[in-house]
């Protein structure tokens, strides 16, 4: 069971972790307001606010789509790592290795894109990257790709580092998921959530991140080999499937904060069940199979394969709704939670998942995918639960930790006017993208019709809103993160008035200033 | 009901609910609970629970049949025996398309592939909407069936993004009125 003290000894970070964990995150804020700056270009070309050429508009689409997903990937693995270090040995090499190759990787997909004309987005959807037609070369998809296989060798470097240092504890991966207690048996209340979200994520993006190498090696072998012809549509499969699993994957690592942080501000244990058992159960399986449902207007599918594509969409809304979204919900009712900004962000990330969740399972629909399929109902929904769900839960962890480094709970007034500002901006962006899917306005397009700008022009409101907040909490933040960890700062006591009804080793009181509580381990952290 | 109108209603409904169920949640997180009041709240919280799984349920199971019990796709493989058959190429950065005119009334079988790359197949009606979309994709013809109730001059418009010229990939199909209407 997660702690309920603030600020466990466990969790302090040291030396060489604190130094990693730091280069994460001000490397993701600093990306993530930069990449929001080029949504921004995008939404308001588009508006025709901006005149910006065809030609760039397909770079910075490019760049967006890449950048967004690798650094939401770089900003929840440091989420994951965060937490997962508690419960059972992880090596600082595999979580550094992972950062210098991710930013070889970048590299990378930056020359490719702004040196060498790449325009094939992020998606390398086969045969594009060899069809340029004068705008990129193949030798700069291969660039961009090779920068691919670099993040995605990184990545798999830390799920490997893990998925072993998970299997030293628990004997092997079903067994840190807890599928020896779905259907009966006394659950051991100390199994951390941390240790079942890590192995369902470790588990479901090796396999999608093996589907992205196939066929990026296999692309690359049609460029330097173009006798090599490929299946276009199983490309495609597995393109998606690698696609979709990663930027879930996010998710999935960002949750992790949730069920670590909010019984901290709500002073309610927060405790795992065979309901969550149950819920990661069945998303390992879910998120592996979902793919299809990008391919529903590919008709040479197998039928199968897209029916298969609409029942999974919908049933993946199960756990959501009625497993974390509902058990936060439930832990915050009359918690007298403490409101700052690590728990407004928990609350804002569990509202724009489940919510961005609805639009999502809509368009997993084949019937509605035929009239909302490559719309801007697709960046609606997935930017809902993106920038208002994973972004948040990220954040909620950053702010976190800066009030470990301060003398005084995340909660400025800067702090109360950013949140506003970033949730209400929020809100105007994807209803923007949103409004533009219902009067079927095309996405990734460069030229917008004049009857199309209006959702253009909302939407564009909404960007600057978030882009002024998203830089707001990138200076906060990255300042909160260099101050060094404040030895005098002993927390509020939590505010719950609910008292344990078992005694817990895991919820100790604050020993003394500054070291506050012993969290569990099952291993050496 | 339009379709896509349909969509936003569901959608904002589902979003409203979830935002009220949040909203709730956040007016009632304020008021502490003394312990007897957390035991009750607990137990309402498990029958909310078991009541919500079974809404969702049914939707799930209802919903599925019901937009699954025709399927939306038809049939690839064998004929479709259409009264009306387009054959469509799609290329970077046109649309080849013959015939280009087709009759409202009846049903129409589009064949559609591509040369080079992946393109998106999408018919708008005259005002401004989606009627219906298949991809395009090389080595492949997905066939896709539509019938036209309104003539007038449609737009296709290349839905999937296929390079510098996405955007102007457009042409025009015209829809005419059946014989004696």
């Amino acid at each position: 069971m997660a702690s309920l003290t603030m600020y466990p000894e466990d969790e302090r970070l040291s030396g060489g972790n604190r130094a990693a964990f730091n280069l994460y995150i001000v490397t993701a804020v600093i990306l993530f307001v930069l990449m929001m700056l080029v949504g921004l270009t995008m939404r308001m070309t588009q508006a025709r606010w901006l005149d910006v050429p065809p030609d760039l508009f397909y770079e910075l689409l490019s760049m967006h789509g890449a950048g967004m997903v690798g650094t939401m990937s770089l900003a929840t693995t440091a989420v994951m790592w965060f937490f997962l270090r508690k419960y059972v040995h992880l090596h600082l090499w595999a979580f550094l290795a992972n950062y210098v190759l991710f930013l070889l990787g970048a590299l990378c997909i930056i020359v490719s894109i702004f040196v060498y004309g790449y325009g094939a987005l992020w998606t390398f959807l086969y045969p594009l990257p060899v069809h340029g037609v004068g705008m990129w070369t193949a030798d700069s998809s291969a660039l961009f790709m090779l920068g691919y296989l670099l993040i995605g060798v990184g990545s798999l470097l830390f799920y490997l580092d893990a998925a072993a240092a998970i299997i030293k504890v628990h004997g092997n991966l079903g067994r840190a998921l807890g599928l020896q207690w779905l259907f009966g048996g006394k659950i051991d209340p100390d199994h951390p959530k941390a240790v079942v979200a890590s192995t369902m994520v470790i588990i479901a993006n090796s396999l999608g991140i093996l589907a992205g190498a196939v066929v990026l090696v296999m692309s690359l072998v049609n460029i330097f080999y173009p006798q090599v012809v490929l299946n276009a549509l199983v490309a495609k499969n597995l393109i998606y499937w690698f696609g979709h699993m990663y930027i879930n994957a996010t998710i999935y690592m960002g949750v992790i904060a949730i069920y670590e942080l909010l019984p901290r501000y709500t002073g309610k244990p927060y405790p795992i069940s065979r309901p969550f058992l149950w819920s990661w159960a069945v998303s390992t399986v879910f998120v592996v199979v979902v793919f299809p449902h990008h391919l529903l207007m590919d008709f040479a599918q197998p039928r199968w394969l897209a029916i298969m594509g609409q029942i999974v969409s919908w049933g993946a809304g199960f756990p959501v709704f009625l497993v974390t979204a509902y058990g936060a919900l439930t832990n915050i009712y009359r918690s007298n939670i403490r409101w700052t900004m690590p728990s407004r962000l928990m609350i804002l990330s569990m509202f724009g998942w489940a919510a961005g969740i609805v639009p999502a399972i809509l368009d997993g629909t084949i019937r509605i995918n035929s009239v909302m399929h490559n719309t801007q109902w697709v960046p609606g929904h997935f930017h809902f639960y993106i920038l208002l769900g994973v972004l948040a839960m990220a954040l909620s962890l950053m702010f976190h930790e800066i009030g470990s480094r301060a003398h005084a709970a995340p909660d400025s007034r800067a702090d109360r006017l950013g949140f506003p500002v970033y949730l209400i901006g929020g809100l105007i962006f994807v209803f923007g993208f949103l409004d533009g899917g219902r009067v079927s306005v095309p996405r990734r397009m460069a030229e917008h019709l004049q009857a199309w700008t209006f959702s253009d022009r909302i939407g564009s409101i909404g960007a600057i809103l978030v882009v002024l907040a998203m830089l707001y909490f990138a200076i906060r933040i990255t300042v909160g993160l260099l101050k060094p960890p404040s030895p005098s700062w002993a927390p509020e006591p939590v505010p719950g008035p609910i008292p344990e009804p078992v005694p817990s080793p895991l919820v100790s009181p604050a020993p003394s200033p500054g070291v506050v509580g012993v969290g569990t381990t099952n291993a050496a952290g | 009901m339009i379709l896509q109108n349909a969509v936003w209603t569901i959608a904002l409904v589902g979003i409203g609910l979830v935002a009220l169920g949040f909203v709730h949640v956040i007016i009632q997180a304020g008021k502490p609970a003394d312990e007897d009041a957390t035991r009750k709240s607990t137990h309402t919280a498990h029958i909310l629970q078991a009541w919500l799984f079974v809404v969702l349920f049914v939707g799930f199971v209802a919903g599925s049949w019901a937009t699954l019990r025709h399927f939306p796709i038809p049939p690839q493989h064998g004929a479709l025996d259409a009264q009306q058959v387009v054959d469509v190429v799609g290329r970077q950065w046109s649309w080849q398309m013959k015939p280009d005119t087709v009759k409202a009334g009846s049903v129409v079988e589009f064949r559609v592939t591509s040369d080079d790359v992946n393109h998106g197949f999408a018919i708008y009606a005259p005002d401004g909407l989606i009627v219906t979309q298949t991809q395009a994709m090389p080595g492949y013809t997905n066939k896709l069936l539509h019938t036209f109730k309104e003539p007038g001059t449609y737009t296709v418009q290349c839905l999937e993004y296929c390079g510098l010229g996405h955007a102007p990939m457009t042409t025009t199909l015209k829809v005419v009125a059946a014989r004696g209407e």
